[in-house]
């Protein structure tokens, strides 16, 4: 269990020492929301019709973009067969990569939503859930990637292949969390998306850790 | 007599093509394992089957004490000082305090300089103080000299001797000429 926390806190060590590279992500959203105004123009309508979906495929996007380098920089210095080696199971070694992913981007990610709904007009009925919404589904999103992240570890040009890999199986995450925003929005009942949220989070916590161990065993032979 | 580390009728290969085998092994506390043989003849594979990283062809291998593993990689990271990368393997092995291990491979004077200052040389002293933990009985390194001078290799040779003589083994794979006195041999690549 102390092993769990300190790899966490190593992550997060090393991430502060590159806090550009972490802050790639959060840019990017920042990036894509802001561009869509110029494309399809200022009608508050359009927009405020539009928000909800931008907001997460923003989110998804940018939650991509660091993944590829997940496992990529432990297993070419070696680090990753001395992880291997210590305490932990290999399901508890990419959950814990996951979880300090989630810290450093999806975190930051959530609290930049409600301000990036608001720069596309969203009304303010659907930020609490934007935010609840959000706090379900960026987990997935790390969660999801920790499985393509180390199924791609010694292939050129991982970022592309893990995007192919596992947006597929972010979709979902996407319609739950793009319906519940809608939902509030709209007056309607929002806890059935939210529920399907949780059970998306409640899988990939059960599942992805192991299919990650099984790519990581992979890399490791 | 104990035995800390054995391995039967061990067959090791790469992508299905078999390399060396099947051997057998038996180390008990003090002893230590001389692999030689040339380039491709499998020691590193040798290595990775004991250190449980690689599943063996056929055969078993029993570890039965901690055992820690010098690879090719010095798993050193640059932005990290060179305590602070020591503290962490410290820490995740759940192995006692480290205050010796820098000063024991001359890094000491180096403790508190981001690793990426390190010369190859010195990253290699950094991954053996990792590597040659008292908490853990068993010790297999694979090619340790790498970049080392002659004064790192005479540290290595001591810190080597005071581990079997309190009871630890080795295994290393070497080129090398490092004194292991009353190892045994190995040599691979002779089929």
């Amino acid at each position: 269990m102390t092993a769990f926390f300190v790899l966490i806190r190593r992550d997060l060590a090393l991430s502060a020492r590159q806090a550009a590279d972490a802050l790639v992500a959060v840019m990017f959203a920042v990036l894509v929301v802001v561009l869509f105004p110029f494309g399809i123009g200022p009608e508050a309508d359009i927009l405020s019709r539009i928000s909800a979906g931008v907001v997460w495929v923003a989110a998804l996007l940018a939650a991509m973009l660091s993944l590829d380098r997940l496992f990529q920089a432990d297993h070419d210095d070696g680090s990753l067969e001395q992880l291997a080696l210590g305490p932990l199971p290999l399901w508890a070694l990419a959950l814990a990569k996951a979880t300090a992913h989630w810290l450093v981007t999806g975190l930051p990610l959530i609290v930049a939503s409600p301000i990036l709904a608001i720069m596309l007009q969203m009304p303010t009925a659907g930020l609490a859930t934007l935010v609840l919404a959000m706090a379900l589904g960026t987990p997935c999103f790390s969660l999801l990637g920790a499985i393509g992240a180390a199924l791609v570890l010694g292939a050129r040009r991982g970022g592309v292949l893990v995007a192919f890999l596992i947006l597929p199986l972010a979709i979902p995450v996407l319609i739950f969390g793009a319906a519940a925003t809608e939902a509030a929005l709209t007056a309607q009942e929002a806890a059935p998306h939210l529920m399907l949220l949780g059970a998306c989070l409640l899988a990939s916590l059960a599942l992805a850790p192991a299919a990650a161990a099984a790519g990581l065993r992979q890399a490791l032979g | 007599m104990n035995r800390l580390l054995e391995a039967e009728g061990l067959v090791g290969g790469r992508s299905g093509h078999t390399l060396f085998g099947p051997l057998d092994l038996a180390l008990a506390a003090g002893g230590a394992l001389r692999v030689t043989g040339g380039n491709g003849s499998g020691k590193s594979t040798l290595l990775r089957l004991l250190a449980g990283l690689l599943d063996p062809m056929s055969g078993v291998v029993r570890a039965n004490a901690a055992l820690r593993y010098l690879g090719h990689h010095d798993a050193v990271k640059p932005s990290f000082t060179v305590a602070e990368n020591l503290i962490f393997w410290r820490r995740f092995n759940g192995s006692g305090s480290s205050a010796s291990a820098l000063a024991a491979v001359g890094l000491d004077r180096l403790a508190a300089t981001p690793a990426r200052y390190l010369s190859a040389g010195q990253r290699r002293r950094l991954a053996l103080a990792r590597t040659l933990d008292p908490a853990a009985p068993i010790w297999l390194l694979d090619e340790p000299t790498n970049g080392l001078d002659a004064a790192s290799i005479a540290m290595l040779e001591a810190a080597l001797a005071r581990h079997r003589g309190a009871g630890g083994i080795a295994v290393v794979a070497t080129h090398a000429a490092i004194l292991l006195p009353e190892a045994q041999t190995l040599e691979l690549g002779l089929t």
